[in-house]
């Protein structure tokens, strides 16, 4: 155990070695090591924000839902009324058309009656003055029988 | 006690503590002027090996999906940054936790060459032609001492340019007892024992669990050529020890490293 160059010597060799490292070895390793670092933060600072912004998203997407569902409750709700509607009228016009045909039908029997009870009324009277004719025959005061007939006629 | 040409254990034990050491005449010659080449190149292939590997990943670092190379080497960047990031309270990128990481990575790499079998490394390494080659950086007090050096000029680096020239001055006259000029020498005093201890206790540390970690290594060497049951109990510590051996290693690569972000820390903090 005796101190000589050799202390000094390694001395130096330490020297240079710390060197090579400070200048050579440290900082390419740091930049490395730091930059993953921070590509790493990053990437979780993104999905983070991914996240944040897929629950933002499908709130929006639930509330759209919810509209749409609403919106199409109404539109449905309004279709029906309006079918009712449209029903409504319709059976409200076939009613009315029903009513007219109804009344128009019903005048023209009344016509058609008053024409036969006409026609019926002319038949008759002459049936009856022939009867008549047929039963009485030659005294007939024909001028006075009509005028009776006439009368009856009017009175059927 | 693998080869039998020793002479005594003694001279085994010594033979393999003592370093391959080149006179340097061209500096003046000397004791001092020794190099112990084994530890200096086995330092420097070592830091050249490990850091190299790690900056051969750290050039292609993408900052995608890490391949497993490189998953690895950020665990240990993490683990060192974490560490440092809780003791050391300024912008450690700079130059602290790159210098922590140099330290972690180097001495661990130096303490785990104790892992390789003593005797028969020496043999390789003297098919390789080199005698008395201790391959263990860090039980060379040199080694251990002269990392704990550069911590040491860091140290005061740091404390003069944070504090500037004036105030580092004053915190060594002024602290810890407070700045009457009575106290000025018990001051001094206690700071100049507080810049020798730390690098002392730092570097003293992990040589001493490195050096007592191969002596052990080498005292059961000794046993298992003494015969048979020798042999099987010698294997059965051995790698007993050796077992045990992989937390020291680790833990004295970490408290050196520890240890050497608290002494720059302080030197960045006011007293």
């Amino acid at each position: 155990m005796n101190i000589n160059f050799t202390m000094i010597a390694q001395a130096i060799a330490f020297a240079i070695l710390i060197w090579f490292t400070v200048k050579f070895v440290w900082p390419p390793l740091l930049n490395a090591i730091e930059k993953r670092q921070k590509e790493i933060a990053d990437g979780l600072a993104a999905a983070q924000e991914g996240k944040l912004s897929l629950e933002v998203a499908a709130k929006k997407n639930a509330e759209f839902l919810n509209e749409s569902k609403q919106k199409g409750a109404e539109i449905v709700g309004q279709a029906e009324k309006r079918a009712s509607e449209i029903v409504e009228q319709a059976k409200n016009v076939a009613k009315d058309e029903g009513d007219r045909i109804i009344a128009s039908a019903k005048s023209e029997i009344d016509q058609e009656v008053n024409r036969a009870k006409e026609e019926l009324r002319g038949q008759i009277s002459t049936l009856a003055i022939q009867g008549a004719e047929k039963i009485l025959d030659k005294e007939i005061d024909k001028k006075v029988h009509a005028d009776m007939l006439t009368k009856l006629a009017k009175d059927l | 006690m693998a080869d039998s040409s020793y002479e005594s254990p003694s001279e085994y034990i010594g033979h393999h503590l003592s370093n391959n050491e080149v006179h340097l005449d061209f500096l003046g010659g000397g004791p001092f002027m020794t190099l112990h080449l084994d530890s200096f190149v086995m330092a420097v292939l070592l830091g050249m090996f490990s850091m190299g590997l790690i900056w051969f990943v750290a050039r292609k670092a993408s900052a995608g999906v890490p391949t497993k190379t490189q998953a690895f080497v950020e665990l240990i960047f993490s683990f060192i940054d974490d560490q440092v990031g809780n003791i050391f309270h300024g912008n450690r990128h700079s130059f602290v936790a790159p210098a922590a990481l140099t330290v972690f990575i180097w001495v661990l790499m130096m303490n785990a060459m104790d892992f390789l079998p003593i005797d028969i490394m020496a043999k390789f390494y003297g098919m390789l032609g080199l005698y008395e080659w201790k391959a263990v950086p860090t039980s060379d007090v040199n080694t251990t001492f002269g990392l704990a050096l550069g911590v040491w000029f860091l140290m005061i680096y740091f404390g003069i340019k944070v504090k500037g020239m004036g105030g580092w001055l004053h915190e060594i006259f002024c602290a810890p007892f407070g700045s009457s000029v009575w106290v000025w020498p018990a001051n001094f005093l206690f700071n100049l024992i507080e810049y020798v201890s730390k690098p002392l206790s730092h570097s003293l540390r992990l040589f001493g669990n490195m050096y007592a970690g191969e002596v052990i290594f080498l005292l059961l060497g000794l046993w298992a050529a003494t015969g048979v049951s020798g042999i099987i109990f010698g294997s059965i510590l051995g790698a007993g020890w050796a077992i045990f051996h992989i937390l020291i290693v680790v833990l004295q690569a970490y408290i050196f490293m520890m240890l050497t972000v608290v002494y720059l820390s302080m030197a960045h903090e006011g007293h």
